[in-house]
């Protein structure tokens, strides 16, 4: 082909002479995308995002969010004749009087745990290769405000059904808002339009469902694209890949391509997910009261460390001047919540202050190469993990014959000892990882050639690693740690005077540390190769 | 460790023989793709393989567009009505739809793997603050306008402008105060406390079907139900705090903490909702006379006051006097002498306060 075609160009003209689209094609349509697997977990989230707004419209052409009561008289027959919210009977009609309305709420439901899903194992890549930093402390700010927000968004969504099941989790809502010291049972009469569950919640949810925080999450997500784009992404380390350039293929046409490919993938699975994997049958729950509850309740998986978090807290409260503090909702309702979501939030800046960095960086750190942040990473999981695994200890308990109360006794300790371990597991993990790239740097790599010496010992023959493997090693990059020793006079610099300047001193020691710097010192790779012969210690076949 | 490694260049893997050129990369002289020609970076697909590959992609393709029409037969041929054609729709439409989306994605995939050319390409990276004529340029103009603008030589400009956004500011907050009244006492009360239209005492119905209680006729201890208060049997506002479990227990087995007044011939009636967030305490063990809300496993004591010996609560539920009217039917005595449900700021130790009032 080698004009364009008559029809594209038509229209090309038509918005370049009104728009100036040109120039911003010019510079964008080559723009080149690195490649790397981890990159392509946040496209994960967003596509899911586009199909939770296509599932979510058609579901508010029949879903009616009234609290009103009705007598059910749709297909479903076991609950013919049954009374019931407005809400809870136009949900059924979805899923049994709507061709496809099933389908689509499956798939809604399903898009829904991707959605949010996909946003966790996006933040861990970013986390862990460090991409979150300068420039970018702004785009991991705006992740850090699209998960919290999803999790509203979750929230506010699985209430709306207005099942025995979806009540539960309102009616936790309700008693935590209780909860809240002064104002909480204002806020709970203001949210409820007077006492629980009174008729207005579901409308209310229903509108900060579909349109408040919708809007702002599409706001959110646009910014953190643009930002993406204007900022290029991290890549990274290997062959030719420097801090001030990147390598990989363009935006037109081949990642395009690909991500539109990845869109249909996203989509498909979740179909399938929607066609094959029932979930939250509505209909087999029944209808809300606050008199009744199925055992084995379950939230969606993103709420279940705070299930988790509830069920592990002792029962403190705390009366004064006729007041009371209910810390055992409290505490397990927003302590681990806070600290995990202010964490996130301010890690880049910690890591600045500790680091003293503030250099530009758009090559992406390999999680081993920097230990202690990998280790706090992991620190975090594993609190977030048991959190989690513990709002689910009734069905541990139901499934591997354990009492529920040493279920929960495990986890008040595991909460502090399993985090601990994390940490500690997770450097150790890092430091070996490290050792393994110097040897791979210093003796080469295993070339499965077996040598026979003069003397009778056979050796393998190391041979030096690949361009590219060594390249990638070659990657890491030196943590900067701040100066805190005295100069010569004996004093020391300014900022470490103080408490909590000494204090940042010896954090920023034994962060930056490199414990195990790469070490290329038999020579040049051929020596390494020739001289493996010295090195055999774990080669030898002899007799 | 070779999982880090990203686009490995593909001619190190496998050995070849020496002086044959490698299976990819820009072979010199090769006419047939000559778009990308000379462009450095670009390393353009076989054109044997491409050749095949577009073969299977058109395979995809054509199934895609199959699958397209399957799904919209389906949605015409599979009608819902019933549970089992509603699950026959079920699957008829979302495999169709699977198999179109999968099979189209597979094909783009195919397609950018094996018919678009390899990059390599190289764009630099500039430091994303601007230079610095740019700042200076910003920084003057920004102080001329500021000063053209006269905001930071008029005072009472700005104070005033200040002055006037404040009340606007909080106007929206005003507005939403309508959501809902004030507590007022609500929480406190619950409809076991009001008397019936005809003066008297309100009975207690069992759960679903509504029947009023004699309590000659509950008489297995060890039996437990779910108990509504009387004409408020659909009012879920009532039921949220006034729902109860009854039970039934031996003499014997009633310990100091039940308060002895308030049963009546061994039946005790406490709270259903939890004291920690208000989940229905459901679940019953009749052998140990533990109750257990399934939501945080709070435990209560039936046959001590309710009392917590496990879990986040922090009360025990609050029991309701009850006694028999003249009919022998289980009515309450009165409402609460606490609060029932989550605790809330302003609640306080009403316990202590209702030991107080009695002592």
């Amino acid at each position: 082909m080698d004009t364009t075609p008559k029809a594209i160009a038509g229209v090309s003209t038509f918005l370049d002479d009104r728009i100036g689209a040109g120039s911003f094609l010019k510079r964008n349509m080559r723009k080149i995308f690195p490649d790397h697997w981890s990159f392509l977990l946040g496209e994960i989230a967003l596509y899911s995002f586009i199909i939770l707004l296509l599932t979510g419209t058609f579901l508010t052409f029949w879903f009616k969010p009234s609290m009103g009561e009705v007598v059910y008289s749709g297909s479903y027959q076991p609950l013919v004749g049954v009374k019931m919210s407005e809400a809870y009977a136009s949900a059924l009609n979805i899923s049994f009087d709507v061709r496809g309305g099933l389908l689509i709420r499956q798939i809604h439901h399903w898009a829904a745990l991707l959605f949010i899903a996909g946003m966790m194992v996006h933040m861990l890549r970013v986390f862990f290769t460090g991409a979150y930093r300068k420039p970018r402390e702004l785009n991991w700010l705006i992740g850090v405000g699209l998960l919290s927000l999803a999790l509203l968004e979750g929230l506010t969504g699985y209430s709306l059904p207005d099942d025995l099941l979806s009540g539960a989790g309102l009616r936790i809502t309700e008693g935590v808002m209780l909860g809240i010291p002064v104002v909480g049972t204002y806020l709970t009469f203001l949210l409820f339009g007077g006492e629980y569950p009174g008729h207005d919640v579901i409308s209310r949810f229903f509108t900060i469902h579909i349109l408040l925080i919708p809007g702002i999450l599409l706001a959110l997500i646009s910014a953190h694209m643009v930002l993406m784009w204007v900022q290029k992404h991290t890549q990274m380390p290997g062959t030719g890949r420097t801090n001030k350039n990147v390598v990989g293929a363009p935006f037109y046409p081949t990642f395009m391509a690909k991500a539109g490919a990845f869109t249909l993938f996203t989509f498909g699975v979740i179909a399938l997910l929607g066609t094959f994997a029932q979930i939250n049958p509505i209909w087999l729950f029944g209808p809300y009261t606050p008199a009744d509850i199925s055992a084995g309740s379950q939230p969606d998986f993103y709420m279940g460390f705070l299930e988790g978090s509830l069920r592990l807290m002792p029962s403190w409260e705390i009366n004064f001047l006729d007041h009371t503090v209910s810390l055992s909702v409290l505490i397990p309702a927003l302590v681990p919540l806070g600290v995990v979501m202010t964490g996130l939030a301010l890690y880049p800046f910690i890591e600045q202050w500790v680091t003293g960095d503030r250099r530009e960086h758009h090559t992406a750190d390999r999680p081993r190469n920097n230990p202690h942040r990998t280790a706090i990473g992991f620190t975090g999981i594993a609190f977030y993990g048991v959190l989690w695994l513990l709002g689910a200890n009734d069905e541990i308990s139901a499934n591997f014959h354990i009492s529920l109360y040493e279920t929960t006794i495990f986890g008040r300790f595991a909460i502090f000892l399993v985090p601990a371990l994390a940490y500690f597991v997770a450097y150790r993990i890092c430091i070996g990882l490290q050792r393994k790239d110097a040897e791979v740097l210093s003796h080469g790599v295993e070339s499965g050639v077996i040598k026979r010496l003069p003397n009778g010992e056979y050796i393998e023959v190391h041979t030096p690693a690949a361009q590219d493997i060594a390249d990638h090693i070659r990657g890491k990059e030196e943590i900067p740690i701040i100066e805190s020793g005295v100069d010569g006079d004996g004093i020391p610099p300014k900022g470490a005077r103080t408490a909590l300047g000494r204090l940042r001193a010896k954090a920023s020691e034994a962060y930056g540390t490199d414990h195990i710097p790469l070490d290329e010192g038999h020579g040049h790779d051929e020596h390494a190769a020739i001289g493996a012969g010295d090195h055999s210690d774990g080669h030898r076949d002899g007799h | 460790m070779t999982d880090n490694i990203n686009e490995q260049p593909e001619g190190r893997a496998p050995a070849r023989v020496i002086g044959t050129p490698p299976s990819n990369g820009p072979i010199l002289g090769d006419e047939i793709v000559h778009e990308a020609k000379g462009v450095p970076g670009v390393i353009p697909a076989d054109p044997a393989v491409a050749k095949r590959a577009e073969r299977i992609v058109a395979l995809l393709f054509t199934i895609t567009f199959l699958a397209g029409v399957a799904f919209i037969a389906s949605y015409v041929i599979f009608q819902v009505g019933t549970i089992d054609r509603t699950a026959a729709s079920n699957y008829a439409l979302g495999s169709s739809l699977s198999i179109a989306l999968l099979s189209l994605a597979a094909g783009i995939v195919v397609w950018v793997r094996q018919i678009m050319p390899k990059y390599n390409l190289v764009q630099e990276r500039h430091p994303m603050a601007s230079d610095a004529d740019t700042k200076e340029y910003v920084e003057e103009t920004f102080l001329q306008g500021a000063n053209e603008s006269g905001f930071v030589k008029h005072k009472m400009l700005r104070r005033t402008l200040l002055l006037a956004a404040a009340p606007l500011g909080l106007a929206p907050l005003v507005l939403l105060k309508d959501m809902g009244p004030l507590p007022g006492t609500a929480l406190r009360h619950t409809v076991w406390g009001t008397p019936t239209k005809d003066g008297k005492p309100r009975r207690l119905v069992v759960e679903g079907t509504g029947q009023p209680i004699r309590a000659a006729d509950f008489n297995s201890p060890g039996g437990i139900l779910s108990v509504i208060p009387e004409g408020y049997e659909e009012d879920l506002n009532a039921l949220a705090k006034a729902t109860l479990i009854l039970l039934k227990f031996r003499p014997d087995e009633i310990k100091s903490g039940t308060n002895l007044n308030w049963t009546h011939d061994g039946i005790v009636a406490y709270s259903k909702i939890c004291t920690h967030v208000g989940c229905p305490a459901a679940l019953y063990e009749q052998t140990t006379h533990h109750i257990l809300c399934p939501c945080h496993q709070s435990t209560f004591d039936a046959a001590d006051g309710a009392k917590v010996i496990f879990g986040p609560a922090a009360r025990p539920l609050p029991q309701l006097p009850i006694a028999i009217d003249s009919e022998g039917y289980l009515v309450a005595k009165s409402d609460f002498n606490v609060p029932v449900g989550p605790s809330f700021w302003e609640r306080g130790d009403a316990e202590a306060e209702a030991r107080e009032q009695k002592a």
